[in-house]
């Protein structure tokens, strides 16, 4: 496959500056609303989880009446196991940058805001270089927003109750951002890496975007690799390739492994067996029940036990609850301390029927989609690794060899 | 006015004082916490009366009539 995003100079040359971004792509067009159309045919879909179309929530943006837009680029990568969008802050902020440009001219907008986790030093440090190498007519019109490190600070009515309050917590819904965010005007939340294929998309178009893609699929997406692999790596593979690819691609397996985390903490376990020939991409994966999420594949090694890694990741979940909503706040915080139980062969009587009811009570009951991310990991959980349960809350007995974490 | 109406939550604003399951006890029980949990599908005819109550009652006001298929 020839590399979209990441074609250019190998990652240890660093950040590619605006001359030689420049040279190697030629001048960004300007965007209009007929970006909006091939966009559309392009089949681009959100890079942040949820894959929702792009063209469909930019249409949304523009046409609303409330003002100006505002297009906010999402770089606030909470999620744990997830390292592409700070690799593509670090060594392709000009195309994201273009990204935002062209989708702020396609849907109207004037301002742009650059929104990257703090704990992206180096991203940051990208981002404002790249923005302070762009021309002054287009320099105006950018700035870099700092996000707190928090989970659901990249949540997107979380980054704009920041950008507008500094309060980096999610709000109810509606408004959605779309309607009424940044400055009170409509905004188009998108993730850096969906910006940055569209810096590719507003060059070489629709038609071209979708060749990358394999058999069916449309274009390219960014996966971390991560657990029994030689390395945590980011990888550029092409929609329709299977999750054997992208594992191959990072380095090839590096352990036995029964379980993969697909999609991160948001997403869900699956059986290797089963998930080795599932195809990389958002839609037939959802249609299977599965989720690609932000682009985690994370392989469990043989010898680490699935039920103790579940509990660890509830327990960070909960954890990073805004505590804002009760159903999430108090049920998320009780399905994490039943589930250490049971991983610490310490559960008390019910703990395992407990977690079974309550997964089913968490999702549509919070103002984010927190609860039901947690809740989504958790009913993969009690499904692949359901021998593992029984044997923790009835044998007290772990199978592991050593409980170590591959989602620390 | 549609006739397909359903009861949203402000998840925020709800405190848990449970007075909603009171009052409208047909769409609305709480979970072991005290907060709603909302059945599906449309509020009754009969039960309109009921749920216009546990709006205005709701103590932090986190509950609005909503038509069904405005949600998203």
């Amino acid at each position: 496959m020839t590399p979209a995003l990441l074609s250019g100079p190998p990652p240890g040359n660093g950040m590619e500056g605006y001359a030689a971004h420049l040279q190697r792509l030629g001048p960004l067009p300007v965007g209009t609303p007929v970006l909006i159309d091939v966009v559309e045919r392009s089949g681009l879909r959100g890079k942040g989880g949820a894959g929702f179309p792009a063209a469909i929530k930019w249409r949304a943006v523009a046409s609303q009446r409330g003002g100006k837009p505002v297009v906010l680029a999402n770089g606030g990568e909470g999620e744990p196991l997830s390292r592409k969008d700070r690799t593509l802050m670090e060594q392709r902020p000009h195309l994201i940058i273009d990204g935002a440009l062209a989708a702020a001219g396609a849907i109207g907008a004037r301002e742009i805001v650059l929104y990257v986790g703090a704990e992206h030093s180096d991203a940051i440090r990208a981002m404002e270089h790249a923005a302070g190498e762009r021309p002054r007519s287009e320099r105006g019109r950018l700035r870099v927003v700092s996000a707190p490190v928090r989970y659901v600070s990249g949540e997107e009515t979380a980054a704009v109750h920041f950008i507008n309050a500094g309060l980096a917590l999610p709000t109810s819904i509606p408004p959605r951002p779309f309607e009424r965010g940044v400055d009170g005007r409509p905004t188009l939340v998108q993730n850096v890496e969906t910006l940055a294929h569209v810096g590719l998309i507003a060059r070489f178009g629709d038609a071209w975007f979708r060749s990358l893609g394999a058999g069916d699929a449309s274009g390219t997406t960014l996966v971390t690799v991560g657990g029994a692999v030689p390395q945590t790596a980011v990888i550029e593979v092409a929609h329709g390739t299977t999750v054997t690819d992208a594992v191959n691609a990072a380095g090839g397996l590096t352990a036995e492994s029964d379980a993969v985390l697909l999609g991160g903490y948001f997403g869900g376990w699956v059986e290797s067996s089963q998930a080795w020939g599932l195809v990389i991409d958002p839609e037939p994966l959802r249609t299977q029940g599965h989720s690609l999420g932000c682009g985690v594949i994370a392989v469990l090694p043989a010898g680490r036990c699935g039920v103790v890694e579940t509990g660890r990741i509830l327990a960070y979940l909960a954890h990073e609850s805004a505590r804002q909503c009760g159903p999430c706040t108090f049920g998320l915080r009780a399905i994490s301390a039943a589930t250490g139980r049971i991983a610490a062969l310490t559960s008390s009587d019910g703990d395992l029927e407990h977690i079974q009811r309550w997964a089913g009570l968490l999702p549509g009951r919070g103002a984010c989609k927190h609860p039901d991310g947690a809740a989504g990991l958790l009913g993969s959980a009690l499904r692949v690794f359901a021998d593992e349960f029984q044997s923790h809350e009835r044998q007290r007995r772990c199978s592991a060899a050593a409980a170590v974490a591959v989602a620390s | 006015m549609s006739d397909r109406l359903t009861i949203a939550v402000d998840r925020i604003k709800c405190d848990g004082h449970g007075v909603c399951a009171d009052l409208l006890p047909e769409m609305i029980e709480l979970d072991e916490w005290g907060y709603p949990i909302v059945r599906p599908g449309a509020i009754a005819a009969a039960a309109l009366p009921h749920a216009r109550r546990a709006v205005s009652g709701c103590p932090t006001l986190a509950l609005r009539l909503e038509a069904i298929a405005a949600r998203r």
